[in-house]
């Protein structure tokens, strides 16, 4: 591209100053990124609100590219079903057929549980979600990993609320607007869940990794006896999640703990259930438990 | 620059008769900045990504409008935009701020010093500066908090300069689309 023929405007003072205070204000612009940086390293939620606002004023189109998702979704799979019926049909019936007999398997357990609870005279509440929402956006550009969930404090979402889509646990939420709130996925490299091996109980934490992948951190050290494939749930300590969802697979063991995949994939879930608070902690405790609030 | 692309003919049609015409001043002024911002809104495309995979558009059709018409954004046009940005991108606030208003006179510098480029020095100048920026990106946001490794922006990084020229391309479709004569004078 040829240069322009305007970079020296001349002799007229007026267009020389216009030129200069341009430079001026683009590194006063710098600088008061600095700025904001400064505060909002310092205080994660110092722009809350101004983001919220802009997440609710785009929330249509992000409610409607949600919808576009599960349908383009549901059409490549129609697609890949064509082409995979075979194998998928002779695995299902396996499964099928080995899933009758753990079945029968589970009932009978269930059955036992609900005998020795009765005994115990444990009362067992399964909390009623309190409003399911679609995933409506994410941070598909940045390292961190934040989604925005189409519902807000209008639907009686706060912040602390534990998601979960019917596979396992999908994150936290951390900033509420009227109709949006912005969601910490258990991804993201900021978060913390307290997990346990759904076999026996081993403690650990599952922090993201940016990637889409979980570090799982055992508690106590020792030998490692994670193994490929151990589910990890959640344990329930600190009060954030209630125990027993479903949080990750381990998929890579490492020398102190391993790698999973988390069980729901956030891209694939359709709706999320918005579940309350386990434990009713005050707000500024959990604000200040909570890491990146 | 790659030669522009020629108009859909609907977009032909409409300043057929370009005898007394010109462009529209407010569609001339509007239309960078409107899809600059419009790149910014990429988050909100219908995907839920678990990496970070999806290209910064807003950053890459900023490059694109300075390397096609350098001077068309003021220098302090970074500001704005960049707060814009800010609001979606998830990057801790600021971040866009800082990192588009250095860029804005970077490429300024970079237009006085080096005056005549073709389409493959744009492309290596634009890929410096996305390379640059995302790994910015990555250590502004573990400031803020996080702890993301250098190796996640891989592949984003490749995405992202092949990307490029889409966008310059995208840019020149849109710098058409702004002078087209509408207005009689």
């Amino acid at each position: 591209m040829a240069p322009p023929g305007n970079r020296r405007p001349g002799y007229s003072r007026r267009a020389q100053y216009g030129t200069f205070f341009g430079y001026v204000v683009a590194v006063i612009g710098a600088g008061l990124g600095v700025l904001l940086l400064v505060v909002s390293t310092g205080n994660a939620s110092a722009f809350a609100g101004l983001r919220a606002t802009a997440d609710d004023a785009v929330a249509p189109a992000g409610r409607a590219s949600a919808a576009t998702r599960n349908g383009t979704r549901s059409f490549f799979d129609v697609v890949t079903g064509y082409f995979t019926a075979g194998f998928r049909t002779a695995r299902l019936e396996q499964e099928v057929s080995e899933a009758r007999v753990r079945l029968a398997e589970a009932d009978a357990v269930r059955d036992e549980n609900r005998r020795l609870k009765a005994l115990l005279s444990l009362v067992e509440a399964e909390p009623k979600p309190v409003t399911t929402a679609r995933l409506i956006s994410s941070t598909s550009t940045s390292t961190r990993r934040f989604a925005t969930l189409g519902a807000g404090a209008n639907q009686g979402v706060a912040v602390g609320m534990p998601l979960r889509s019917p596979l396992g646990l999908v994150g936290r939420v951390l900033e509420v607007g009227s109709n949006t709130a912005r969601v910490l996925l258990i991804t993201d490299s900021e978060s913390v869940v307290p997990v346990r091996r759904a076999t026996d109980g081993v403690p650990a934490y599952a922090t993201g990794h940016s990637d889409g992948s979980l570090q799982i951190r055992l508690i106590t050290l020792g030998i490692n006896p994670l193994k490929k494939g151990d589910a990890f749930v959640t344990s329930g300590a600190g009060g954030l999640y209630r125990p027993n969802i479903a949080v990750a697979v381990v998929s890579e063991v490492t020398r102190d703990g391993a790698i999973a995949r988390p069980l729901s994939d956030p891209g694939s879930t359709d709706f999320v259930a918005v579940d309350p608070q386990w434990e009713q902690a005050p707000a500024p405790d959990v604000a200040a438990a909570a890491p990146g609030l | 620059m790659p030669p522009p692309l020629p108009l859909p003919r609907q977009l032909q049609k409409l300043g057929q008769p370009r005898i007394n015409r010109a462009p529209s001043p407010f569609i001339a002024l509007v239309t960078p900045w409107l899809l600059v911002m419009l790149g910014s809104l990429c988050p909100l495309m219908p995907l839920i990504a678990s990496a970070p995979i999806v290209p910064p558009f807003g950053f890459l059709l900023l490059i694109g409008w300075q390397q096609l018409r350098p001077g068309l954004f003021p220098v302090w046009a970074g500001l704005p935009l960049g707060l814009f940005d800010d609001l979606y991108s998830g990057q801790p606030f600021g971040s866009a701020v800082l990192l588009w208003s250095v860029t804005m006179i970077a490429l300024d510098v970079i237009e006085a010093r080096f005056p005549w480029r073709g389409f493959w020095l744009n492309w290596l100048a634009a890929a410096g500066f996305i390379a640059a920026y995302l790994i910015l990106s990555l250590l502004l946001s573990n400031l803020g908090g996080g702890h993301a490794r250098l190796l996640i922006l891989g592949p984003q990084l490749i995405v992202s300069v092949l990307t490029y020229p889409l966008a310059a391309r995208l840019v020149g479709l849109f710098d058409r689309f702004r002078l087209v004569p509408l207005k009689a004078v």
